[in-house]
């Protein structure tokens, strides 16, 4: 019998042939994170066991992006520890405000996860770098700090959901409303413990943006991984970034799968998920007069550069809607800069947005924007659950930058073509 | 390896944000952070929880966000053991690295009620509902995961 891809990328991190759906195996890992509040905890139980030695001084990060630029005494001693842990260690990929960025853009960005691939991290979207095609999972920080002492990790063998992707998306349709549609279709405990394989012809309409995106949020549906067939849409991303030597894989033809969707992508229409679960989704044009109160644009699921693009594309000439907080957040200092030397901020200023420095802040309730009871955003985070954002009186409702950005000039949930905007013009890719 | 407890009563889809809020994840000291925990869709389960009780829910708890202080915080409440008709993997793989005690029975999960008397044997896998007298099989743990819970958590396991 055939293997998927993500059991061929165990197999092969495992030392055997082959595995199949349901085995327990022992693998070596390429790279562990953790971020500023799942770090502290990885620590506490690595100096507790006794440890004193890591496996590697580069493959591992410590990403300071959650509660950053620290909002108050506590986080910053969190920051505090990781970084003086990092110090004693020599851990090389500390990050820190000025050098951060979330986590989920920044490792692909950098460059420091590839194709093939096993990443672990005590942070559950890092799922995300399935879309570069690597076995890519979120754990605790008890995992983390047996991954960072022995550098591998105990996994049972997934089974998986194969997603055959077929036609091209509307100019409105990105990753987010893929995925959104997805979840809704198989629900937020789909695909739990299960790969989530992406494949077939519609897959060189997606950039890398779209895919980071909706392998992001596989965790969403449940999922162990959300993982990628690479192309040559992965191949040109990771050239320049990954400069080591990497193995990709592709499934086996004979591989067994639990299920098989095909999604017609040119079907997909711009999607929000209602609260309190991602899986309650409908198309905007259902979801009825929806007043709002903030808007948020940014994240691990959509901080990058095209979300950047796409929220500018919406709002250039524009202007926020009276008693809306429209806030900006691109997820790393290089997307940052980029959306500035593109003049994409010029336009979110004019329009009366809030843009902020890399941080996940709001999207966990954290910081940069928390909702009082009875508020509602439209965010292009990853999750609605009760209090997520703020007050457990508040509401959030997922939906992909173009949404948000025409639902901030609407003041209520609304599709850019609800603003009067015919055609959405952005540079993709 | 015994517990017995009364039965806190929860639905579909537990998430960690509910278990314990993000907003809180800047305490580290477990027992400090379990001041917290469900708070945000039970304010009473702090106030009532005694060392040993039981919490039974339905599909896919603790999905959501991988954070350890999830199951950490259960397990200081003082919750001897969590039984679900099934749980999010990041939160049973965190569970069973911590030392929380949980048990996939959707028939207990089912059946059991807030408030009942429960009492459950971890090497016969047996769940027994002191207050209605029903009786539940659990499957038991493949060896490499009993070993794991055997030695006290990943770490020791691994050392």
């Amino acid at each position: 019998m055939g293997m998927t891809m993500t059991q061929k990328i165990i197999a092969a991190h495992g030392g055997v042939d082959s595995v199949k759906a349901g085995e327990l195996i022992r693998v070596n890992l390429d790279f562990v994170l953790g971020n500023d509040v799942t770090s502290p905890v990885a620590i506490n139980e690595f100096e507790k066991a006794g440890f004193d030695k890591i496996f590697s001084k580069e493959k591992i990060a410590f990403v300071m992006d959650h509660f950053t630029p620290a909002k108050d005494i506590n986080s910053a001693t969190l920051v505090k520890r990781s970084k003086e842990f990092a110090q004693k260690y020599g851990i090389v990929n500390f990050f820190d405000v000025g050098t951060v960025g979330i986590e989920h853009a920044l490792l692909p960005e950098k460059g420091l996860v590839g194709p093939g691939e096993i990443i672990i991290g005590a942070d559950s979207h890092t799922c995300t770098y399935g879309a570069l095609g690597a076995f890519s999972t979120g754990v605790g920080s008890t995992d983390m700090a047996a991954g960072m002492y022995s550098g591998q990790a105990w996994f049972k063998v997934p089974s998986a959901i194969k997603f055959e992707l077929t036609g091209k998306p509307n100019p409105f349709v990105s990753g987010k409303d893929v995925i959104l549609s997805i979840i809704g279709m198989i629900g937020v405990e789909g695909a739990r413990y299960k790969s989530m394989e992406f494949t077939g012809d519609g897959l060189k309409y997606l950039t890398m943006d779209d895919r980071l995106c909706m392998a992001n949020m596989a965790i969403e549906a449940g999922g162990k991984n959300g993982i990628f067939e690479v192309d040559d849409v992965t191949l040109k991303y990771v050239e320049g970034r990954v400069n080591r030597p990497f193995k990709y894989y592709s499934p086996d033809p004979d591989a067994e799968y639990d299920e098989v969707y095909t999604i017609d992508l040119s079907q997909i229409e711009p999607t929000v998920a209602f609260p309190h679960l991602p899986e309650n989704t409908k198309p905007v044009a259902e979801a009825g007069d929806v007043p709002i109160q903030q808007v948020v644009i940014g994240s691990c699921t959509n901080g990058r550069l095209e979300d950047m693009r796409a929220a500018a594309a919406v709002l250039k000439g524009r202007k926020v809607a009276d008693g809306v907080r429209c806030i900006i957040i691109p997820a790393t200092q290089d997307i940052y800069r980029q959306s500035m030397d593109e003049g994409l901020f010029s336009i979110f200023l004019d329009a009366g947005c809030a843009i902020s420095t890399p941080t996940c802040g709001p999207c966990l309730g954290g910081h940069m924007g928390i909702l009082a009871d009875g508020e509602r955003a439209v965010a292009t985070t990853n999750r609605n659950f009760v209090g997520r954002m703020g007050h457990t009186g508040s509401e959030v409702y997922l939906a992909s930058p173009a949404v948000a950005a025409a639902s901030a000039v609407a003041g209520k949930i609304a599709e850019p073509k609800d603003i009067g905007i015919t055609d959405l013009e952005y540079k993709r890719g | 390896m015994q517990a017995r407890g009364t039965v806190f009563k929860y639905g579909d889809n537990v998430d960690t944000d509910v278990i314990i809020p993000a907003r809180y994840l800047n305490i580290t000291d477990m027992k400090e952070l379990s001041a917290h925990c469900m708070e945000d869709i039970d304010k009473e389960f702090r106030g009532k929880v005694r060392e040993g009780d039981i919490m039974v829910a339905g599909n896919n708890f603790g999905c959501g966000s991988s954070r350890e202080h999830a199951p950490a915080t259960i397990k200081a409440s003082g919750i001897s053991c969590v039984i679900a008709n099934s749980f999010a993997r990041i939160f049973y793989r965190n569970s069973i690295n911590i030392g929380l005690a949980i048990i996939e029975c959707p028939e207990a999960a089912a059946a059991i009620s807030a408030g009942d008397t429960v009492s459950v044997d971890f090497i016969k896998g047996e769940i027994v509902d002191e207050t209605t007298g029903q009786t539940f099989q659990a499957e038991p743990f493949p060896p490499f995961l009993q070993d794991i819970i055997d030695k006290g958590g990943l770490l020791k396991a691994i050392k």
